[in-house]
């Protein structure tokens, strides 16, 4: 049975290894290049890596899906293209992706392999998953973080593919796949070069208070007071001046991460069939402790047991959690 | 420089909320005045406004078509709750006018029959424009992001393909969408019980950063770019690459005269320099940029290499 | 390379003559650490690109002295400066000691480090990104194997480190 799959990330071959045998039943990871959403410097696979990552993973029985979820821009179609050969013929379990010419050619050269639909598709409801299921054979839609429980089950009546939810991770505020913020200061773009908030653009500043200004492309995005905790430098986690909020604030979202822990029994009984947890830009030691925490708590609960949910309030961002929209819609 | 009389010019749908009298008058003064040959209308960015203007299109599409403008319907960007999913179904049985789909719910509602490709179906690629056209696609409007070797190569293709290319060159880009309105979030409020507050920015509400400078403009759901977005210099290069459609998008300003500047250049009457300083006058205290385009920040405003 | 000015600040007289015999006395150490590194895990030096050639100065807080790190395969630098003399860096990573060595031993994580202020970052950023998550894709325990090389003794010394290091409940004031 396949219910409540616990999806983890892999930023490195050590990272995959640490999330194998922390009990994921499948880990998710992409080439050192644009063609995932998260081409950070130092990060992902090379495919000699990924090769050998997969032989780790199969022989333990965990799978390993390829993330191809960024946008190509037109005259480099062919990046993504051989990245799906390369994924194709080291024998990953599925890709991941969003756009519609790379579905279709995977779909077209690779009809044996499972597409799932990215987060970055956008595809928040019934007729817009329709869409990829019917026109590329998507098995599997990753949901945008934004629907509530009572959606999540409505979509799942109406649609003919899997789902997958994020429970754990960076809190995304902005539909995926449709963000430019990052492209409009640093000329790197999220959907065509996988970057948000590259690291080459930001800048931690001390002031001499004690106090740290976090810049990105020379925008002073936040400033942290000496005992505040901090967050990702992204604009979307920035405190901005409005004309009636003069003192600054979170315009869009606080530093604060996603933790659905307490809602895993909810998520299975609206028909949620895999879990994700997001952040492959992280560490093992964060891989670690949130594949081992929710893999107890998934065995629990499919034991017909209360889930008993380690602490993971150290690893989130900002040292604040939420449930977001998924508890409920007034998060909107 | 060349004479681009058959490029077409062309006014987005309003992104911001305006009262119904405003826009009434707007377009009113689009029909008679503005050399535009198409207009864009419909909610695209929050379907609690659509009931405040949904009444006057039938009357807004007649005046406009009266005035030989050709009119197209916008669907929503995002499409999630049941309302926003009936408001896209609707635009999508309608045979007439045409209409632009932002949505991969409208593609699925539409099927087949022609339809326009907006600017949030991310269309980057020649693959993607390619796959689009076989399901009836005849005209994309390409993402504002893009820069130009890729807008050369998404517009050579489609044009193969006989589809019309648009590319925003005036007015704020769009850069992100969300669930959240951020209106309502300023306010103390949710996008519930928003009581539409984001009337009261029809150019949207500006943030500026820790270090006092202007950087975003919120429009409920959607950030926008604190600069307005001008490629009146590139006009000419985006003509030569393919693109057949430049959009102006309407800001808080005299779009009239923004069209006839754009117009004035294409037509060969007035020189693309003397025209971008014209234009930043009509633009106000807003910055004018480019940086997209050039490959580089979006904020950024590049100048010409040469004179044309 | 010159010294930074914020460094000279930051030394108390009188603590030179100790942090400069610390340096003397650590440095054996250091050399064969890093060179064992090195020899173990090649692909390390890929991940770190165009940074292989950036000086790194990881400063740990409580400890007289900091550490100089350029990890170019060709002429590998690992070397405790006292601090005012430290070099320019490209990049410096400041911490307590034993959450340093947690980090690359993935015994903590970065961000989350980094979240609470416990971490502090500043010079390129891509740089210290790198670094991370070239540590990060290592295998097996950098301290445990160090002090693995010194026996038991040495593996009491990182047992006495660890508890002191759980001990500390709040981070102390170190500006």
């Amino acid at each position: 049975m396949s219910l409540a799959e616990l999806i983890c990330p892999a930023g490195t071959p050590a990272a995959l290894r640490t999330a194998v045998d922390a009990g994921a039943d499948a880990v998710y990871c992409g080439f050192q290049d644009a063609t995932n959403a998260r081409n950070f410097p130092g990060l992902n696979f090379t495919p000699d890596e990924l090769a050998e990552a997969v032989a780790y993973a199969h022989a333990r029985g965990t799978k390993v899906l390829l993330a191809l979820n960024t946008y190509p821009p037109a005259g480099k179609v062919d990046l993504w293209r051989q990245a799906a050969d390369t994924g194709a013929r080291l024998g990953v379990d599925a890709f991941i992706v969003a756009d519609m010419g790379v579905a279709d050619y995977i779909a077209r050269t690779y009809p044996g392999i499972r597409l799932h639909l990215s987060v970055q598709a956008a595809a928040s409801s019934p007729e817009a998953i329709r869409y990829y299921c019917e026109n590329f054979g998507v098995k599997r839609v990753v949901l945008p973080r934004i629907l509530t429980i009572p959606e999540i089950r409505q979509i799942r009546r109406e649609i003919p593919c899997e789902i997958e939810t994020f429970i754990f991770g960076n809190h995304g505020l902005m539909v995926e796949g449709r963000c430019s913020l990052t492209n409009y200061l640093t000329g790197q773009s999220t959907n065509m070069d996988g970057v948000c908030s590259p690291a080459s653009d930001v800048e931690y500043v001390r002031d001499a208070d004690g106090s740290m200004s976090s810049q990105l492309a020379g925008f002073t995005i936040d400033r942290f007071g000496p005992e505040e905790k901090a967050g990702y430098p992204t604009i979307c986690k920035g405190r901005y001046a409005a004309p009636h909020r003069p003192e600054g604030y979170y315009a869009f979202e606080e530093p604060v991460s996603l933790n659905l822990s307490r809602l895993l029994p909810d998520l299975i009984e609206a028909g949620v069939h895999a879990f994700k947890i997001e952040g492959r830009q992280r560490s093992k030691s964060y891989v670690r402790g949130v594949v081992r925490a929710f893999r107890a708590a998934v065995d629990d609960i499919k034991a017909g047991r209360e889930a008993n949910i380690a602490d993971l309030i150290a690893l989130t961002e900002g040292q604040k959690q939420t449930q977001g929209a998924f508890e409920t819609k007034k998060w909107r | 420089m060349a004479v681009k009389t058959m490029t077409q010019l062309t006014l987005g749908p309003i992104a911001y909320h305006w009262p119904a009298e405003a826009r009434r008058d707007f377009y009113a003064r689009i029909a008679d005045e503005a050399p535009v040959d198409e207009v864009y209308l419909g909610e695209v960015i929050c379907s609690k406004r659509a009931p405040f203007h949904e009444a006057d299109l039938p009357a807004t599409i007649e005046r406009l078509e009266r005035a030989g403008k050709t009119v197209i319907l916008s669907t929503l960007a995002e499409v999630m709750l049941k309302r926003e999913r009936k408001a896209t179904e609707d635009i999508a049985e309608m045979d007439s006018p045409e209409i632009e789909i932002n949505n991969a719910a409208g593609l699925f509602a539409r099927g087949k029959r022609p339809h326009r490709i907006g600017p949030f179906m991310n269309a980057y690629n020649e693959a993607t424009i390619a796959w689009m056209a076989g399901k009836g696609a005849t005209h994309v409007c390409l993402p504002t992001e893009m820069p130009a070797p890729a807008i050369g190569a998404a517009a050579r293709a489609a044009g193969a393909l006989g589809l019309g290319v648009e590319v925003q060159v005036y007015g704020r880009a769009s850069l992100a969408v969300s669930a959240r309105c951020y209106h309502a979030r300023a306010h103390g409020r949710t996008k519930d019980n928003c009581q539409f507050i984001c009337e009261d920015d029809p150019d949207g509400m500006p943030l500026r950063t820790r270090d006092d400078r202007p950087i975003l403009r919120v429009n409920g759901i959607q950030t926008l770019s604190e600069s307005y977005v001008d490629l009146l210099p590139e006009a000419d290069r985006l003509v030569a690459d393919g693109v057949t459609h430049l959009r102006l998008m309407p800001q808080a300003v005299d779009m009239v005269a923004v069209a006839q500047v754009f117009r004035d250049v294409l037509d060969g009457r007035v020189a693309t320099g003397e025209a971008d300083s014209r234009l930043a006058t009509l633009s106000g205290d807003a910055g004018l940029s480019n940086g997209f385009y050039h490959g580089t920040a979006g904020y950024r405003r590049i100048a010409a290499a040469a004179p044309t | 390379m010159t010294p930074t000015s914020e460094s000279k600040v930051r030394v108390r007289p009188g603590e030179r003559a100790i942090a400069r015999l610390a340096c003397l006395a650590v440095q054996p150490l250091l050399t064969r650490v890093v060179r064992r590194v090195a020899a173990q895990h090649p692909s390390l030096f890929a991940r770190l690109g165009p940074h292989q050639t950036t000086d790194f100065l990881i400063d740990p807080v409580e400890l007289p002295f900091a550490l100089h790190l350029r990890p170019d395969p060709q002429a590998l630098v690992f070397r405790a400066v006292p601090r005012d003399t430290a070099p320019q860096a490209g990049a410096t990573i400041r911490g307590r000691f034993l959450l340093l060595l947690e980090l690359i031993d993935a015994e903590q994580d970065g961000d989350a480090a980094f979240f609470s202020r416990d971490l502090e970052v500043s010079g390129d950023t891509e740089a210290v990104v790198r670094l991370r998550n070239a540590l990060d894709d290592m295998d097996g325990s950098l301290a445990e194997e160090t002090s693995a090389m010194f026996g038991t003794p040495g593996r009491a010394v990182l047992a006495r480190l660890r508890r002191a290091y759980t001990d500390a409940t709040k981070p102390r004031e170190y500006a």
